[in-house]
């Protein structure tokens, strides 16, 4: 597997830039210099990816709706962004006169903080971590937990029904799909044996002849990637979880009064948290930054990072284009009857995986037991439903 | 070490979590709202997790990991503490309708 | 006995006054978050990373949402006729100044025992796993059990009793 040293640097660039640029300064200052440098690019990065998402999603809904996007800003439309940018700029902020004016101001701060944190331990490339934590993936479910928190206060500190409902709306779908989201990834910690995400991508940076040993291609690792996906849509508020911030029901949920800059930064935060949680699913299912095939490891390590990203998040607007919205009480039957069980049944199966040793053995028994109980709940689960005419149920 | 009076960094935070505790514990005795004594028990529970986790850092034998294990198992606890605690609040404003602690007397004298 | 821990105490300490202070009880929940999150950089300052990294998760990812939720359900946002500190409030805060000053006063009577300042302990998550595995499997066990008598016993308390309303 040895590559020219022009692929090597080519790989490094990122690194080699860095520490070029953090000569110049005194020896003292480096280090603290190297975490000002990082944090300035990871600050510019991401918001510039978030500003070419947006101009993709609308171009691609429009797309899988049989109409253009947005098309008169720049050639295609790509300079969309930058005109949206500008509107949500020269907004008028409003407030509304009941608000509670402290929280209504901190609610999409602390959201916007939180997520930014997120991308502190994400290894975007060989090398490239900002912080390589012990306990890395535990630091970004704790800043994921803290983003509940500030969808709550934007939703109460609004002083409207809309807002209140759609907030705890999401958070209680935010705190079920979390649950789901956690016992996802700890079969991707046991098998690999750490906490560290730079660690797990290690582990998966092996390959059998030409084949890479990501996890998504174990049985275990491609139920734990789709319940992650499902769990990870509806931690973003996305569709087909979007109720909370659903338009034909709830104006639009917990930022209905907010205008401006501040709606920005919920809707900046809403795909950073996609980012980063597409970074965490690419790290622990999709083998991180290294290459799907062994004879591709030329192409540099940050390139396949940010594609599988971009895949994810194409995959997360392909949902959104195609799937219907689920009622609330449909979601949180999903989370609770189906997905928890599952996930916890991986579990276990993860641990057979690991304990049967290598062989065709393992493939077969794992293949066969997930298969089994995703038949058998799916049957369970059906057998509870009542086809026949409708039945309301009020409000008490 | 020396400032205003504390030498050790430990005596430090052990004032910050004896403080901690009297606070929570002044919230839980002179609130009227039921929630706001359960949130005094938490802040009770959080200032002991501080002297515990001070102690193991500058204790004698840190990599025994005591400390922390049992800040952990504390902290688990406490949350299952918390979430039936609320439960019953919750319960309680359902039968009374109100969680004010001076009101829920029927079972006094 | 740096800045960062000054400034750190400062923040817990002034969201626990807050917590128990203000008239609204959405702010004092939201206080109480500031008063963990300000302990869970303590805890990081300690080298505790595990701990403080557990406590965000615990603390503000689950009770302060749990107590954010009670408050919705019981109506708490509306303000109490009679004010919101009991009749006898005297005697609690006494109480409590009574038992913050025994504390202090054998904090500071005894700081002479304790060494100055230790190494850094190097703990890794690897530890932790191993030692709940090994020397504290059996807290690991009960405290499962303790949390799973908990949460069927919040669902059942709390539950809508369903044969009463047809």
């Amino acid at each position: 597997m040895a590559t020219s040293p022009f692929f090597t640097d080519l790989d490094q660039i990122f690194i080699i830039l860095r520490d070029w640029l953090v000569g110049f300064l005194p020896a003292s200052w480096r280090p603290a210099a190297c975490v000002v440098l990082e944090v300035i690019i990871i600050i510019c990065v991401f918001p510039g990816l978030f500003a070419l998402t947006t101009v993709f999603e609308r171009k691609g809904l429009g797309r899988m709706q049989n109409r253009l996007g947005p098309n008169r800003v720049g050639p295609y439309g790509l300079f969309q962004p930058i005109a949206d940018g500008i509107k949500a700029l020269i907004k008028e902020d409003i407030v509304p006169f009941s608000a509670n004016a402290v929280v209504h101001f901190l609610a999409p701060l602390s959201l916007v903080v939180a997520v930014f944190m997120e991308f502190a331990v994400l290894p975007m490339g060989r090398n490239m971590v900002l912080v390589d934590l012990d306990a890395g993936l535990l630091f970004f479910f704790s800043m994921s937990v803290s983003t509940e928190l500030s969808v709550f206060m934007a939703g109460w500190s609004s002083r409207n029904k809309y807002s209140l409902l759609g907030a705890m709306r999401a958070v209680a779908q935010m705190i079920s799909y979390e649950v789901v989201l956690l016992l996802s990834s700890v079969s991707v910690v046991m098998i690999a044996g750490s906490l560290s995400l730079s660690t797990i991508v290690a582990a998966q940076s092996s390959y059998s002849g030409i084949f890479p040993h990501w996890y998504i291609f174990t049985p275990w690792g491609l139920a734990g990637f789709v319940m992650y996906a499902i769990a990870a849509t509806a931690e973003t508020n996305r569709s087909p979880f979007d109720l909370p911030e659903g338009e034909s029901e709830l104006v639009a949920g917990y930022h209905t009064e907010y205008s401006g800059f501040k709606f920005a930064l919920f809707f900046l935060g809403e795909y950073l948290a996609m980012f980063s949680i597409s970074g965490l699913g690419t790290t622990l299912f999709l083998g991180g930054w290294s290459a799907p095939l062994s004879f591709l490891t030329f192409i540099p390590s940050w390139i396949w990072f940010f594609s599988k990203v971009m895949l994810s998040i194409f995959v997360f607007i392909w949902m959104r284009g195609t799937l219907p919205r689920l009622r609330q009480d449909q979601l949180m039957n999903f989370a609770w009857k189906f997905c928890l069980p599952y996930t916890l049944l991986n579990l276990i199966v993860t641990a057979f995986w690991h304990f049967m040793g290598e062989g065709w053995m393992r493939w077969v028994v794992c293949t066969a037991i997930l298969a089994a109980i995703y038949v058998f709940m799916g049957r369970v689960e059906m057998r509870s439903e009542h086809f026949g005419p409708r039945r309301y149920r009020y409000a008490e | 070490m020396t400032s205003m009076g504390m030498t050790t960094p430990l005596a430090g935070y052990l004032l910050v979590a004896a403080l901690l505790f009297a606070i929570g514990l002044a919230g839980a005795l002179v609130r009227r709202n039921a929630i706001l004594v359960l949130i005094g028990i938490e802040l009770m529970l959080n200032a002991a997790n501080l002297n515990l986790i001070a102690f193991w850092r500058f204790g004698p034998h840190p990599e025994a990991l005591t400390g922390m294990m049992f800040a952990l198992f504390s902290i688990a606890v406490a949350a299952a503490e918390a979430a039936v605690g609320l439960g019953l609040v919750i319960a309680i404003h359902r039968q009374t309708n109100t969680t004010e602690l001076d009101k829920i007397d029927r079972m006094k004298g | 006995m740096n800045v960062v821990f000054y400034l750190l105490a400062a923040i817990t300490l002034a969201g626990g006054l807050a917590a128990v202070l203000l008239k609204h009880l959405v702010h004092c929940a939201l206080a109480t978050t500031v008063a963990f999150a300000g302990l869970a950089l303590l805890f990081l300052q300690l080298d505790a990373q595990f701990a403080g990294f557990a406590q965000i998760l615990v603390y503000i990812g689950a009770v302060a949402i749990l107590i954010v939720f009670t408050i919705l359900l019981t109506r708490g946002s509306e303000l109490p006729k009679g004010g919101v500190f009991s009749r006898t409030w005297f005697v609690g805060l006494v109480i409590a100044a009574g038992v913050f000053a025994v504390l202090a006063w054998a904090v500071l009577e005894s700081v002479r025992g304790i060494p100055q300042q230790t190494a850094v302990p190097a703990v890794t998550v690897h530890d932790i796993g191993n030692a709940l595995v090994g020397r504290y499997v059996l807290p690991l066990e009960i405290v499962g059990l303790l949390l799973t008598a908990a949460t069927i016993g919040a669902v059942i308390v709390a539950m809508h009793e369903k044969e009463r309303r047809q």
